[in-house]
């Protein structure tokens, strides 16, 4: 049972990839469709038997790697923290499967966009029950695969071709540093698995190794190196860049892989490692910093976006960094829940936005919407639900969740916590804002449409509405059912031994003994007049926001050009690298390997071969010399070296 | 009274000269042309003698008359060899002489007293009989080089080699003079135990001379000179046989007096003869480069594979010697096959002999050019080729005694040689094709077909040739 809720994804996927002319779209949907259903129905036992009844176990399926001291086998650990993910995983995932059914209706490769799901739902899976990192790298690489594809799907545009590069590579930069903390890893406890490293991390709490001739602490440099990792995966500041563009894709992939699932890898992965992680604390500190900063960074450049899509991302990038910080301050517990409740409402709101773009005719500019609230009322009805939740309103899903990381990063007590409680705060303010401005400005006001658009306007079909209300369920239940299990007072029995946190980094103890009550009202109270404002602005007084952006100008260009980061790295990396490359290639290849090695050798040898043919002049006595000056040099030759 | 000589030692050569005079007068008092009864006469004569050669190798290796003359394993497996190589292209002759209408018997008698000479240079003993055993061969092949006396070309070509030869034959001359001065014998054997004693700078001399004469037989650089010219000038026919037995003959007499008689001054010779090989692998691959006349193109690549041959005489030991007779057996399969080729190329009954005239042949006749293909990538030394494996062995015996300079240098001028065999490829596979070339005899066919067969799969079977090389090349280092 365990090993089928893994592997029957893979085994649709390759159904409805390989066979897919032979089952036609139905065929593939309903293969890929039943068998993520069943996983998730499976998932769900899973989840019963390893989270509530506090059975975790490793299944170990056959050796992979025997050589010298790496031994490793192809294993799925299944405890509270895979079930979650889990959960979240097949879930969501189902939701997506059949919301496809009526959004790519009228693609003509959809097999192969289900196979696609399918083998990332596949890759998923294998990254979250991984029992070693290498194994975990192999999910990770392979959602990596999975996200180029279905980012790239639309293969005929230029731009979403550029955006999946674009996804690859910038991973291909985080992927390195998760490499690279594998190998000190191993290097450093001599396996890889994941049981032995955690009992072994104690003893080397105060190891260090020396790099560049300086010494560094051992397990601060494995963090660090396994965090760059999460900053890809996870689009943290720096790394982020690949994320709005991976919108190229279908809205059903930004759902799924770019809000819920695969952006969630690093968090997961970062959590996963807590063991070691807790006698890091400068990688913590580190963590903190980069997701605090994320969340404000991505919050504030979500204020000004006009993509419909670009607005969500921007969010799902600034919730990540509540999840990371929350780690950063050793609640690693509340960012995981936070990761669960964020997964219903993203996705939500993901499906949401694609039922939207649906019935405006795959218009995506919320400029360019308004007023068809009253045309799609379901559609109106979750989105609200789902930006209710990600503002974290009570009692929605979110409430629970960010109310209890802005607690903790309070309790922590510390100069990085306090940081990241400031920028969370005012990252909630903006939430809220952008959250409505979006709402009013696609759904609210004079239809800013043309006709043609605005008579076309629908509700979307069933088989999109009921994963939107299977969704809307969560966003609503999610937070209240799971707060006592993740972070409230079964926390300890729920976990077990999934998560570790030192007693005295206990943070989400300290949460619940000394939190004044300010602390808990504020993100409420600071939500709401985001809210307020976003009615301000954008619905009794609309002219604001543009008298604002003339007034601040400089600040909005900086906000909508989204900090300037694409350009700068334009600048630094893509146009140095494009310079050396040309440099390598007309300077290194071109004139020096081609033109020294093959050109050249070809030259030398036309012009050699020339030489000696002009000797070959056809005159007899040319050839009688030649003979007697070899005689004569051989003689010479072997006096001078016998005198010698 | 000293007891008469062991004739049955040279039984084949004894046979080939009564042979060769008895052909003489069957071709003078036969009525009409006798042109075609008496080469394939002189065929059966070279099958009988090397019949002969195989019977005698049971027996011991010994000397007769008086020590000039020995028979060996080594001679044995060159003198089979020499036979063969002379029997084919004396075939392939007699088809271009019907097909120009050439009615001369005269030239399988040449060919035949030539091989003869061949036999006696493999067999020779004595700087003696050294020289007439050389000489033999040298007469025959001046007169068959100009054989096509009414074209410019031919009577050229002739007289180069003769009075280039001549020169070749008087530096030898002196050498052996000096030689025989510094030492004061001629015998191999005698000349071997006196310097294995006292090395006299005259002897060392003497011997560059005797290099000289030995390495323009074979064509190397820089004695190559003549090659070429003679190559193109001479009939086709010719130039096969030029390209094949003497070539052997030469090289097996050249590894004879510098392992034998000359084994202890290894250390003055080794030098002047690393420089030969050198030269000539340079001088072979490269020179190939520009030249549009396939025959011309087949003299350079014979330098070339003299360059290789001589590697392995370089390196000196047994290992190397065996290396040089697995090129040489190897060498002439692909050379044979190559000539008959080229001896095929004729449109409307006209020879041809331009690269470009191969142009399309994949097309026009594909089995042709499939077996060209085969002998060039061979020569080029492709694995699997056989080629390959000839030029592995010499190779790996320069690396086994160190010689990585050799070995390095032999391989990258293979690189160079592989561009013009490789072109010629290109010109049959990938340019537009000409006119169809007329349908080759059968005597041509059947060569093609076994020099093509053994070309290609030598791979698979490799270890008669293997085997019986190596116990030739242990014979000559028996004593």
């Amino acid at each position: 049972m365990y090993v089928a809720a893994i592997f029957l994804p893979l085994l649709a996927a390759m159904v409805a990839g390989f066979f897919r002319h032979w089952l036609g779209d139905r065929g593939a949907q309903l293969v890929t469709t039943g068998a993520v259903f069943a996983s998730a129905a499976l998932s769900a036992v899973i989840f019963y038997q390893v989270a509530i009844g506090g059975q975790p176990q490793t299944i170990e399926l056959l050796k992979w790697i025997s050589s010298g001291d790496l031994q490793l086998s192809w294993a799925l650990k299944f405890d509270t923290l895979t079930a979650v993910m889990l959960i979240v995983v097949t879930w969501v995932s189902s939701c997506v499967h059949l919301y496809s059914w009526g959004y790519m209706h009228h693609d003509k490769s959809v097999p192969r966009f289900m196979a696609y799901l399918s083998l990332f739902t596949f890759m998923m899976l294998m990254l979250v029950t991984a029992d070693n990192l290498i194994q975990m790298f192999f999910g990770w690489e392979g959602v990596g695969l999975a996200s180029y594809l279905l980012i790239g799907f639309w293969y005929e545009k230029p731009s979403a071709n550029a955006a999946a590069i674009k996804a690859f590579v910038v991973n291909r930069v985080g992927d390195f540093g998760f490499a690279l903390g594998i190998c000190a890893v191993f290097f450093l406890f001599g396996s890889v698995n994941l049981d032995d490293i955690f009992a072994s991390v104690p003893q080397f709490a105060e190891t260090s190794v020396v790099f560049f001739g300086i010494e560094w602490h051992a397990l601060t440099i494995i963090g660090f190196l396994l965090f760059i990792g999460a900053m890809g995966k996870s689009a943290q500041l720096g790394l982020h860049t690949w994320l709005p563009d991976a919108m190229e894709g279908p809205t059903p992939v930004s759902a799924l892989i770019h809000a819920a699932t695969m952006v969630t890898a690093g968090v997961f992965m970062v959590s996963r490692m807590s063991p070691l992680y807790e006698y890091a604390p400068t990688a913590l500190a580190i963590i903190t910093v980069v997701g605090a900063t994320t969340a404000f960074f991505a919050a504030t450049i979500g204020c000004v976006q006009n993509d419909i899509k670009r607005v969500i991302a921007y969010s799902t990038c600034s919730q990540l960094g509540y999840m990371f910080f929350a780690i950063g301050v050793s609640a690693y517990q509340a960012a995981v829940f936070h990761l669960m409740t964020h997964a219903f409402f993203k996705a939500l709101l993901f499906l949401g936005a694609g039922s939207v773009i649906h019935a405006m005719s795959d218009e995506q500019d919320i400029r360019k919407m308004g007023g068809i609230w009253k045309a799609i009322p379901i559609t109106y009805t979750v989105m609200w639900i789902g930006n209710l939740a990600l503002a974290g309103i009570f009692p929605f899903a979110g409430y629970f969740s960010k109310d209890t990381i802005l607690e903790v990063a309070y309790a922590a007590n510390s100069g990085v916590g306090m940081y990241a409680f400031v920028l969370g705060v005012m990252g909630a303010g903006m939430t809220a804002f952008y959250s409505w401005r979006l709402l009013i400005m696609t759904f609210h006001g004079k239809p800013r449409a043309d006709e043609y658009v605005m008579n076309h306007v629908h509700e979307s079909p069933w088989v999109m509405l009921t994963p939107l209300l299977v969704l809307t369920v969560g966003a609503l239940f999610a937070g209240w059912v799971g707060y006592d299990w993740f972070v409230g007072e079964l926390r300890e029995t729920f976990w077990g031994h999934a998560i570790a946190v030192l007693e005295h980094n206990d943070s989400i103890h300290h949460a619940h003994e000394h939190t004044p009550g300010w602390v808990k009202l504020l993100p409420l109270v600071v939500s709401v007049s985001g809210i307020a404002l976003a009615y301000v602005f954008y619905m009794f007084f609309p002219g604001i926001p543009a008298a604002l952006a003339r007034w601040l100008r400089p600040v909005h260009l900086f906000l909508l050009n989204k900090w300037y980061f694409d350009e700068l790295y334009d600048i630094v990396f893509v146009r140095t690298a494009r310079a050396l490359g040309r440099g390598f290639w007309q300077g290194g290849d071109g004139a020096l390997i081609d033109g020294v090695g093959p050109d050249g050798v070809a030259a030398a040898t036309r012009d050699i071969a020339r030489r000696v043919g002009r000797l070959q002049s056809g005159m007899l006595y040319h050839y009688a010399f030649a003979m007697i000056i070899g005689v004569a040099a051989f003689v010479t030759w072997y006096m001078v070296h016998k005198a010698g | 009274m000293t007891s008469l000589a062991n004739l049955s030692l040279a039984a084949p050569e004894l046979l080939m000269a009564a042979a060769g005079l008895v052909l003489l007068m069957i071709g003078v008092y036969q009525k009409g042309d006798a042109t075609r009864l008496v080469g394939w006469l002189a065929v059966l004569v070279m099958v009988v003698a090397g019949v002969l050669v195989l019977k005698g190798a049971g027996t011991d290796a010994g000397t007769t008359f008086k020590g000039m003359f020995v028979t060996d394993a080594f001679a044995v497996y060159a003198k089979v060899m020499v036979l063969g190589a002379s029997a084919l292209s004396l075939i392939l002759s007699l088809g271009w002489l019907a097909q120009e209408e050439i009615k001369k018997f005269e030239y399988s008698v040449l060919v035949l007293f030539a091989t003869l000479g061949m036999l006696m240079m493999v067999s020779a003993n004595d700087l003696m009989s050294l020289y007439i055993g050389l000489e033999l061969q040298s007469l025959a092949l001046y007169v068959v080089a100009s054989f096509k006396r009414d074209s410019v070309k031919s009577t050229e070509a002739g007289l180069k080699y003769f009075v280039l030869g001549s020169v070749a034959s008087g530096m030898m001359l002196y050498g052996m003079s000096m030689i025989y001065g510094f030492s004061g014998t001629t015998n191999f054997e005698v000349l071997a135990e006196v310097l294995s004693e006292h090395q006299a700078t005259g002897v060392v001399v003497g011997l560059v001379f005797v290099m000289a004469g030995l390495a323009f037989k074979v064509s190397a650089a820089p004695f190559h000179m003549w090659t070429p010219d003679v190559y193109e000038g001479a009939p086709t026919p010719v130039t096969a046989f030029f390209a094949l037995a003497p070539k052997i003959a030469a090289i097996a007499l050249f590894v004879r007096v510098m392992t034998g008689p000359f084994a202890d001054l290894i250390g003055a010779w080794q030098q002047v003869m690393w420089i030969i090989a050198v030269l000539s692998m340079i001088v072979g691959s490269f020179g190939a480069i520009g030249q549009q006349n396939i025959k011309r193109l087949m003299a350079y690549s014979s330098i070339g594979h003299m360059g290789y041959a001589l590697i392995g005489l370089v390196v000196g030991n047994e290992e190397g010697v065996q290396g040089i007779l697995i090129y040489l057996a190897i060498y002439v399969f692909m050379n044979i096959g190559a000539f008959a080729i080229i001896l095929s190329m004729r449109q409307k009954g006209r020879a041809l002999e331009g690269i470009s005239d191969l142009a399309g042949l994949s097309k026009t006749s594909p089995l042709m050019a499939a077996a060209l293909a085969i002998f060039m990538f061979s020569m080029a030394g492709i694995p699997p080729m056989a080629g390959f494996f000839g030029k592995f062995y010499v190779f790996i015996s320069a690396v086994h005694a160190g010689m990585y300079w050799l070995a390095v240098i032999g391989v990258l001028t293979s690189v160079v040689g592989a561009y013009y065999y490789l072109r010629i490829v290109k010109v049959m596979y990938f340019d537009e094709p000409t006119e169809a070339f007329d349908t080759p005899r059968l005597a041509n066919r059947v060569i093609l077909l076994v020099a093509g067969v053994f070309t290609l799969f030598y791979i698979v079977y490799p270890s008669p040739l293997l085997l019986t090389a190596q116990a030739a090349a242990k014979s000559l280092f028996a004593y």
